[in-house]
């Protein structure tokens, strides 16, 4: 027998008993309102930590200044030139940078204990990945925007007009998209947030800037060129400077588009499997 | 016999380290089970896999009647959890997680929304509602950590060291809770490094230590398997202490254990009715006691005949063993 004295609290046994009492099990959540859902957390998380937007709007902001005039005269003859090469570029790499926040988020998650109480919900398993992905689908347009902006403000002015740039954006998205399972991936796999930056930095440096986003290739060297037109970015990156410049070349999109759909298809099925097990 | 869990055999490894290893439970529906362990004994992993958040590298494990690999879902969706390893997303407000939990569960947006704010008033965080979590203190937060949980109504609960690093008042408060929680009808499978709290809320413990179940029954009877209760005996003289304590092990026909403070001597008796004959023993050679006592082993006790040592010593000792996550 305990004849404990405690303090007078409010009882909460009974509360608690109420409050169960009450709860009727409402029809299983389908596939489509799950991932919704994660969506409005993003969004949310968004709303109570507005310094992760820091990232998305700043560095395009200072990668398209400092691009364009630090080393826009020496590539190109003068800024202005160099602003209507680079800009599609700069608007490439902006996005594909900050698709590794992708797996920034997953593993903060991991280490909060958050994905498990996800992880133990009766809901579709994708779903949590799909929502991020939603909610990362904000960060890459509002950070195109930032570009364009910046960009139409120092005298830059697309011959593909609206419509190429929207579609610009879109093929972006779409590759991004894709590429975000290959985070996740990383995102799962490494032990701390700091190690998922360094991982990704570590692909996305090389992979960004060897590519014909800064720079044309043909100045190059053959061995470095020979990577440069196999790297993605610049295929990437080709085809939305198409789109922008009013030249689409179907081939170059098409590409983009197979090898988005390639990327899903491999990282996509691995990183549900990890997540699965982890 | 109606089971809420059932194991055989459960076996998880992490590189070289049996995190667990050949566990063997069989739970009934209803009440507390408590699963009591130092840190790194193979809690943690166990419930994970009952959760269905590992999957087991050998043995099976039923959950209320499903299997945990292959009906996953079901268990699920029965289920619920918490615990320092399942927690709230300390970003969003206390309201937005329920809400977030509720839709998840297939609440519609009104009824998420009330039913959050039901939740919060019952466990008496109605006024932080709009705070974010991470602004919640230690109680606090394990209260929303567990009215996360119920949202819709678990047949069964894991909660995972629900009162670790709590002060004593929020310690209570969750044991309220969990009583509450008892009495409306949940299973509870309770992990715990404190033998007072298995002692308090569990009808039946399992002791794990290395990744395996080393004893199982009701609290009483894991302390009746140490013998049925101690008897302490301080002298008034130091000096008369040896003399006390052979006096009171011929009489009680025990080993006689001296206490490293210099004036206390326990002994385990299978029969407390002798004790008083055996005071009386001492009390005629003139020799003076101050203070006796007799009661029933703790569970550090038992701990202690189980493993040949303190709890609390092997969970210093094991301290950086957590398992990973």
């Amino acid at each position: 027998m305990t004849t404990e004295t405690r303090e007078p609290t409010r009882s909460l046994d009974a509360s608690v008993i109420a409050a169960l009492g009450a709860a009727e099990r409402p029809p299983r959540a389908n596939a489509v309102s799950s991932s919704l859902t994660f969506g409005w957390r993003a969004l949310l998380k968004i709303k109570h930590v507005p310094e992760q937007l820091f990232d998305v709007t700043m560095f395009p902001i200072l990668f398209t200044l400092m691009f364009t005039y630090v080393f826009g005269g020496a590539i190109s003859g003068s800024t202005g030139d160099y602003l209507q090469y680079a800009l599609p570029g700069i608007l490439t790499q902006t996005v594909v940078f900050i698709t590794m926040y992708t797996g920034l988020t997953i593993n903060t998650d991991i280490d909060k204990g958050v994905f498990d109480r996800f992880r133990s919900l009766p809901v579709w398993r994708a779903s949590l990945l799909v929502g991020a992905l939603l909610g990362d689908t904000l960060r890459y347009g509002l950070a195109s925007f930032m570009v364009l902006v910046v960009g139409v403000l120092i005298g830059y002015r697309a011959p593909g007009g609206f419509l190429g740039v929207i579609l610009a954006v879109l093929l972006l998205l779409v590759f991004c998209f894709s590429l975000s399972w290959l985070w996740l991936i990383v995102g799962l796999k490494v032990r701390s947030p700091n190690a998922v930056m360094g991982t990704s930095m570590m692909v996305l440096f090389p992979l960004t800037f060897i590519s014909s986003v800064f720079a044309p290739p043909e100045t190059m060297p053959g061995w470095l060129q020979a990577f440069v037109d196999v790297n993605p970015v610049t295929l990437l990156c080709e085809a939305a400077r198409g789109l922008m410049d009013d030249a689409p070349d179907s081939g170059d999109i098409l590409i983009v588009l197979v090898l988005s759909a390639v990327i899903t298809a491999v990282f996509a099925p691995i990183a549900l499997r990890l997540y699965n097990t982890k | 016999m109606d089971l809420a869990i059932e194991t055989h055999g459960l076996v998880k490894t992490f590189g070289d380290n049996r995190a667990v290893d050949g566990v063997d439970l069989a739970i009934r529906a209803g009440g507390v089970y408590g699963v009591l362990g130092p840190n790194g004994a193979g809690k943690t992993t166990t419930i994970k896999m009952l959760a269905t958040l590992l999957v087991p590298d050998g043995g099976t494990a039923t959950v209320l009647g499903h299997d945990v690999v292959r009906e996953a879902p079901d268990v699920r969706a029965r289920v619920a959890m918490t615990g320092q390893f399942a927690s709230l997303d300390e970003d969003l407000t206390g309201l937005e997680n329920l809400v977030l939990l509720a839709r998840l569960y297939g609440y519609g947006k009104a009824a998420a929304k009330e039913r959050g704010m039901q939740l919060l008033e019952a466990f008496d965080l109605a006024e932080s509602a709009k705070k974010q979590v991470k602004a919640y203190s230690g109680g606090m937060r394990r209260r929303i950590d567990i009215a996360g949980s119920i949202v819709v109504r678990p047949d069964l609960m894991f909660l995972d060291e629900p009162t670790t690093g709590l002060d004593p008042r929020s310690r209570n408060q969750v044991w309220e809770i969990v009583r509450g929680l008892v009495g409306a009808g949940t299973t509870i499978l309770l992990t715990t490094q404190y033998l007072e709290e298995a002692d308090q809320l569990a009808d039946r413990i399992a002791v794990i230590d290395h990744g395996r179940v080393i004893a199982e029954g009701t609290s009483g009877e894991l302390k009746a398997s140490v013998g049925s209760g101690a008897v302490r005996v301080r002298v008034a003289d130091p000096g008369d202490r040896e003399e006390v304590a052979r006096l009171l092990a011929e009489t009680l026909a025990a080993e006689p254990v001296l206490e490293p403070d210099g004036t206390t001597v326990t002994l385990r008796v299978d029969d407390p009715t002798a004790v008083a004959g055996a005071l009386q023993r001492v009390g005629d050679r003139g020799l003076r006691v101050n203070e006796y006592s007799l009661g029933q082993p703790s569970l550090d006790e038992v701990f202690l005949a189980l493993t040949g040592r303190p709890a609390e010593e092997s969970a210093t000792e094991t301290q950086d063993q957590e398992v990973p996550a």
